[in-house]
């Protein structure tokens, strides 16, 4: 297959993600959103690394995989703060920040 | 060959990424993102990358959305209203924005000026064993050319792991939850205090007994000090 397939693949995947970040209100689905937006860039950097046959690439994915992993972390720790505070899980009913 | 089954994966990566997005209940959003993974993880492999796509599938596919489902388990489906407060219009509208950015990107894809863009990608030696997107490869570049980002994502994932702790511990002053009383065991009794347990750091104990031997030592002998840098 032309690499052409892979980036609009990944284009898709990318405005799937961004239309369930806009519209969804849980913040572990936001959060879910947030990864496929991540995995479409990852498709893209493969597939360019593949474009040119180089590596860079890849090792860029695996760090994008990385920080996805801590990103998550840090966000189930918040949800499950929220959840501890009793506060709503919704992304639109926490207007405030206070501690 | 290869058509196939990138439209065999293509259909999971599409029915993963919509289920994420439009399934009700959480749960099934994560069961939605591993069929996603998958279907990746058989793109990865298309494009050569084989170390990466397994890679997605022990650590995203594996360990990541384990963390997802225990926490839905605890959080609990909670079911959202569709179309609620937020409205029909702002929901329209995010569409409609998410619609533009695929069309724009589309057209910068598909209409630049790449001509390796149409192609199959570069040369390829598949009977290598330490060639392009074996772990070999792979290996050798994060500990030789990207050392210093494979050492700071390290440090990444370790703050992230003390980070999530801190924000999800049990905080000692709210009182309000029904599990705060202590709870004794049978192995409380066997287990000195002190030893290091998640009991321990989750109810704020601090009888470490290293600590508390600290002003008891005995009187003859000097204790050394090691000076210097």
């Amino acid at each position: 297959m032309n690499i052409n397939w892979f980036l609009v693949v990944s284009a898709f995947v990318f405005c799937i993600g961004a239309a369930g970040v806009l519209t969804r209100r849980n913040p572990l689905v936001i959060l879910l959103c947030l990864e496929l937006m991540l995995n479409a860039a990852n498709l893209a950097l493969i597939a360019f690394s593949r474009m040119h046959g180089n590596g860079d690439g890849q090792i860029f994915a695996i760090i994008v995989m990385v920080v996805a992993a801590c990103e998550v972390t840090v966000g189930l720790g918040v949800i499950v703060a929220m959840y501890r505070r009793r506060l709503p899980i919704d992304a639109d009913e926490l207007r405030e920040l206070h501690g | 060959m290869s058509a196939v089954f990138f439209f065999i994966a293509a259909i999971f990566v599409f029915v993963g990424a919509i289920g994420v997005v439009a399934l009700n209940n959480p749960f099934y959003n994560v069961l939605a993102l591993v069929t996603h993974l998958f279907g990746l993880a058989g793109m990865f492999l298309l494009l050569r990358a084989q170390f990466i796509a397994a890679a997605q599938v022990i650590v995203y596919a594996g360990a990541v959305m384990v963390l997802y489902v225990f926490v839905v388990a605890y959080v609990g489906g909670t079911h959202e209203p569709l179309g609620g407060p937020t409205g029909r219009g702002a929901k329209a509208l995010a569409v409609l924005f998410a619609g533009a950015l695929l069309v724009e990107l589309c057209i910068a894809i598909l209409g630049s000026g790449l001509e390796a863009l149409d192609a199959k990608g570069a040369a390829f030696d598949a009977a290598d064993p330490k060639g392009f997107g074996t772990p070999g490869y792979i290996g050798t570049l994060l500990l030789t050319k990207f050392l210093f980002p494979f050492e700071a994502a390290s440090i990444l994932l370790l703050l992230a792991a003390v980070g999530a702790v801190v924000l999800a511990r049990r905080r000692g002053g709210l009182g309000t939850l029904d599990d705060q009383r202590p709870v004794l065991s049978f192995a409380d009794v066997l287990r000195p205090l002190g030893t290091g347990t998640m009991a321990e750091a989750a109810s704020g104990r601090v009888g470490t007994p290293a600590i508390e031997a600290e002003g008891e030592l005995p009187e003859g002998e000097p204790v050394r000090v090691e000076s210097g840098w």
